[in-house]
């Protein structure tokens, strides 16, 4: 049985077992929604809070298509399972959510609930976004309802059976959905930690891409936000690691990065370049600050792996082609170059387990993010058609091996997976 | 059938490092500018990756990045009595298209006009005599002073990263910097670069003399920068490959690299590639301009209506449409009248290889701009007495790099193709060195830009004539330096010295230097120059033009230090005076 059918079959059996605590489940996001008709804040500020919280849920990701009108909906997110599709979130009362009341809202964000009592599938974070006020979800509405609207009938469902049929959800919900309620701060803890926490474990559904996923695409919470592998790249271990996290970073470079997508030692691309446009630059630098402190806090190993020897026939081979290819940006020491050449030394994308973002970016190059504080995209060139694959997997190994960094070897029969 | 387009605040003429410093600095005032340039959308990032953009063939011989006659070119005479033909391959000169335009491919080294550049005719009367310049040399002195000029100097040295040492700070002279330099308001912002074998051994030599040396100022960055835009650059790799090339590790200073990262944020700021103007418009008094005509690729015609106009191309094409569009008087070398296309200069280059038995100087490791220089015979630095000619030259220690097919050291009798050719090359390749020059070029009566009677461009205009030859005062001058450089080549242990100082005829086949300057110049008034001292038209005075055109005459080094200033000079006067009060700045 292949993994889709397996898992499939694995959800029908928890669904059906699970069916009934699930119903009740329904039952009391329903209760706890109160009954109220639909009463839209106009207020200015209400509407600008809601629009720095849509920044901080980066909703644009998910409900504006590219070259789109602003979350009219469209864009297409592939998941493990099949596509989904965002939904239009313009106040359109055909095609939009012009004609939800406050309560269907606050449903659909908060429990995974649409307007029509079907289930959702936590492609929209609402495992995450169950930590996040009443209050808070409806300053959302109402800059929503701020927006023009626009008609554009989405069919989000896009999923293959079984994973189509939507009460499947219930049992996923029932085995994975914790609903934790509002966030609670811990009183032991900072503000400003507490603030990030919430932004982290909520709004900013952090661990949908930085967290371990099982078998069903639930979070491994055990293993809360050490990495994953996301449409095919790292989302890189994010814990308090020196040798597979972001050890190396102070709470201030975490946020410089969170605030510009460049610190002294990285440079965002890939799918963190619009996190980054969309979310995090449109913060606060205090907001990106606490969210730096509260990764600060989370633990991670303390002890690295043994690198390879530097005799090791792969590192020698590796270390050529560093000095000829990379070492001119990257620098011999892999420090790179602060705010433009990301360093390789230490770097939790080149210390992953599974190099999958390293070698892409070798092979078919990659190209930063430019920002309002920090506006260089600079680019790493493509590599492919200069390094064959055994090249590719040595200056990996070289690189995963070097000035500290430890991580397994590379092999060519990786890299040749990746063109 | 031209379309008339939406108008805007600015519609700027170019978007090399002129047009991109002066939309960024309109834009960012709040105006709706528009750039309109010639030639292709340019990337550092995508256009030259370094795993690829060091392809000698494809820039340095096939000149991918620039000018094709086709588009435009010139033609060409050395005197008014020739008939002028035209330039069907760049050679001498090679001037940039799209995007950054010849700040792409330059070197990046970034002088500074010296206190006396600016008032050089009369420093020069005053030393040497009322007939210190010959009848028919033009020169002037620029309407500004060094002083005036400084901030804006700094400012975009800057925005470019420049890597040097100071030689005159606030007026205290520096050890290690070019003593002969202005009293400068502030250090480099990055510290010089790294000096290879070569340069090293020259400025050893010079020290030994009594003489200078300096590091070039160098646009090569020596370490990570980030400018006040906010922009970040990177170091340089000595890759040698900085001449003819756009620079992927965003180490030199560039517009695609210093100010589009920054700039393309700008909402007001729209940028029209592959769209070549071929007009300025002007309205029925012929005093004010309405705009600008500019074809597409595609060959259509649009109107781009806009309050202020910037002329910002390459220097002779600035001329060249200044004359197409009928702003200011056209100069005429035999009535001595009239002004546009008056005091065309150049640079005048010359060379000394030498040999260095026993070195191995690893000639590939460079950039651009890596290198030592000295001003002790550049200028008016040295006393000029009996010697027969005014100005002079940087010597320059200046191997920009180890490129087989361009670059290898030639010396007499030795065969270019062959097993001959292989043998010479073998022996040479790590113990020949050249050492350059970079002569002034003054303004003669006779060395001027006007429009061909004879040939015209795709879009039916003519073509614009260039009438040119090196003159005595320059070929005693190139003569002089040059002996000067070959002694410091012999200094160093230099055998076989094999020095080339400048000689006449001039001719456009060989590559010398792109320091095209003149014919746009600025002055006091309407009857020396085309433009004051803000670079503002004595005409028409919602055109400004900016670039080495306005030089009044080429001083004895690369001339983009003084072009990015002027171009931040104006960008002020623009911003802080005549959007106040749009008319004439300066007072005809």
């Amino acid at each position: 049985m292949n993994r889709p059918a397996l898992i499939g079959a694995a959800v029908i059996a928890a669904a059906l077992i699970a069916g009934g605590v699930a119903a009740s489940r329904n039952a009391r996001a329903q209760d706890e929604a109160p009954t109220a008709q639909t009463e839209i804040s106009t207020d200015p500020q209400t509407i600008a809070a809601g629009k720095y919280l849509v920044a901080a849920g980066d909703c644009v990701a998910c409900h504006t298509a590219p070259g789109g009108a602003p979350f009219a909906g469209g864009t297409v997110i592939l998941t493990p399972f099949g596509k989904l599709v965002g939904p239009n979130l313009t106040p359109d009362r055909a095609t939009g959510i012009g004609d939800w009341t406050d309560d269907q809202f606050v449903r659909a964000v908060k429990y995974g609930i649409g307007h029509n009592g079907a289930h959702l599938y936590p492609g929209l974070p609402y495992v995450y976004f169950n930590e996040v006020p009443r209050a808070d979800i409806l300053k959302i509405r109402a800059y929503l309802a701020t927006l023009p609207p626009v008609n554009n009938q989405i069919v989000s469902n896009q999923l293959p059976f079984p994973f189509d049929i939507r009460f499947l959800m219930a049992g996923w919900n029932l085995l994975y959905f914790p609903d934790h309620g509002d966030f609670r701060p811990d009183p032991s803890q900072s503000a400003e930690w507490n603030r990030g926490a919430f932004l982290v474990e909520g709004l900013g559904h952090c661990a949908a891409c930085h967290t371990p996923k099982n078998f069903f695409g639930a979070d491994r919470t055990h293993r809360e936000f050490t990495g994953y592998i996301v449409d095919g790249n790292n989302a890189p271990a994010l814990v308090n690691s020196t040798s597979n996290g972001l050890g190396t970073w102070s709470a201030g470079d975490i946020a410089t990065y969170l605030k510009t997508g460049h610190n002294a030692y990285a440079d965002a691309s890939g799918a963190m370049s619009s996190v980054i446009i969309h979310s995090t630059s449109n913060l606060t630098l205090a907001d990106d600050h606490a969210i730096a402190v509260y990764l600060k806090s989370l633990p991670g190993p303390q002890s690295a792996p043994q690198p390879i020897a530097a005799t090791d026939p792969a590192m020698v081979a590796g270390s050529h082609i560093y000095a000829d290819e990379c070492s001119a940006c990257h620098m011999t020491g892999g420090t790179g170059e602060p705010g433009i050449i990301p360093a390789l030394k230490q770097s939790p994308v080149v210390n992953a387990a599974k190099p999958v973002t390293l070698a892409h970016v070798v092979l078919n190059g990659g190209r930063s993010v430019g920002t309002q504080d920090a506006p260089t995209a600079s680019a790493m060139p493509a590599f492919d058609g200069i390094l064959n694959d055994q090249d590719v997997a040595d200056v990996l190994t070289y690189v995963r091996n070097s000035w500290g960094n430890a991580a397994p070897a590379v092999t060519a029969d990786q890299v040749s997976k990746l063109h | 059938m031209a379309t008339t387009l939406p108008h805007k605040d600015v519609a700027i003429i170019g978007l090399g490092w002129t047009g991109s410093i002066l939309a960024y600095e309109l834009a960012t005032a709040g105006l709706d500018v528009v750039a309109i340039e010639r030639g292709p959308w340019r990337d550092t990032a995508t256009d030259f990756p370094p795993s690829w953009a060091p392809d000698e063939l494809r820039y340095a011989v096939h000149l991918d990045l620039f000018q094709r006659p086709a588009q435009s070119t010139v033609t060409m005479r050395n005197n008014i009595k020739q008939t002028a033909l035209p330039v069907r391959k760049f050679g001498s000169f090679i001037p940039g298209n799209g995007l950054g335009g010849a700040g792409v491919h330059w070197n990046g080294m970034t002088y500074r006009n010296m206190e006396t550049d600016f008032n050089w005719r009369t420093h020069n009367e005053q030393r040497y005599g009322k007939n210190a310049l010959p009848e028919d040399m033009t020169s002037q002195d620029w309407p500004i002073t060094f002083q005036e000029l400084e901030p804006f100097f700094d400012q975009f040295e800057k925005l470019a990263g420049i890597s040097g040492k100071a030689g005159n700070l606030n007026g205290q002279i520096q050890p290690g910097g070019n003593p002969f330099e202005g009293p400068r308001s502030a250090e480099y912002p990055t510290p010089p670069d790294k000096q290879p074998f070569g340069a090293t051994l020259y400025a050893q030599a010079a020290e030994g003399m009594g003489l200078h040396p300096f590091p070039i100022p160098s646009a090569n960055l020596s370490q990570p920068y980030t400018n006040p835009l906010g922009v970040a650059m990177g170091q340089c790799t000595y890759c040698g490959f900085c001449d003819f090339f756009g620079c992927g590790n965003y180490a030199k200073a560039s517009a695609q690299t210093c100010v589009m990262p920054a700039l393309v944020r700008q909402k007001n700021f729209t940028a029209r590639m592959n769209a070549n103007v071929t007009k300025i418009n002007l309205d029925s008094t012929g005093k004010k301009a309405t705009g600008v005509t500019y074809v597409d690729d595609s060959g259509q015609e649009f109107i781009q209506p806009a309050d202020l106009v910037l002329v910002c191309a390459f220097s002779f094409n600035c001329v060249h449409l200044l004359l197409l569009s009928g702003i200011g008087q056209p100069y005429d070398p035999v009535s001595n009248t009239g002004v546009v296309g008056k005091n065309y200069a150049y640079q005048c280059t010359s060379s000394v290889n030498i040999k260095l038995p026993g070195k191995i100087l690893n000639p590939f490791i460079s950039g651009g701009a890596v290198g030592m220089a000295l001003f002790d015979y550049n200028g008016d630095n040295f006393d000029h007495t009996g010697l027969g000619f005014i100005g002079g030259g940087v010597l320059q220690a200046a191997h920009t790099g180890g490129k087989p097919l361009t670059q290898l050291v030639s010396f007499p009798g030795t065969p270019s193709w062959g097993s001959g050719w292989k043998k010479a090359t073998k022996e040479n390749y790590q113990i020949g060195y050249s050492l350059g020059t970079q002569g002034a070029v003054q303004s003669y009566r006779d060395a001027y830009l006007d429009l061909d009677p004879t040939y015209r461009d795709p879009y039916g205009s003519p073509l614009l004539r260039m009438t040119f030859d090196w003159h005595p005062n320059e070929l005693k001058m190139s003569q002089y330096i040059t002996g000067k450089l070959a002694e410091i080549g012999k200094a160093m242990g230099g055998t076989e010295i094999f020095a080339t100082p400048a000689k006449a005829p001039y001719t456009v086949i060989p590559y010398q230097t792109t320091h095209n300057t003149g014919g746009a110049i600025t002055g006091t008034n309407p009857t020396n120059s085309v433009v004051n001292k803000y670079m503002q038209s004595w005409d028409v005075p919602n055109v400004f033009v900016f670039g080495a055109a306005v030089f009044p005459q080429n001083g004895g080094f690369n001339p983009t230090g003084n072009v990015g200033a002027l171009a931040y000079w104006g960008a002020h006067a623009i911003k802080t005076q005549y959007l106040k009060n749009p008319g004439p700045l300066v007072q005809a």
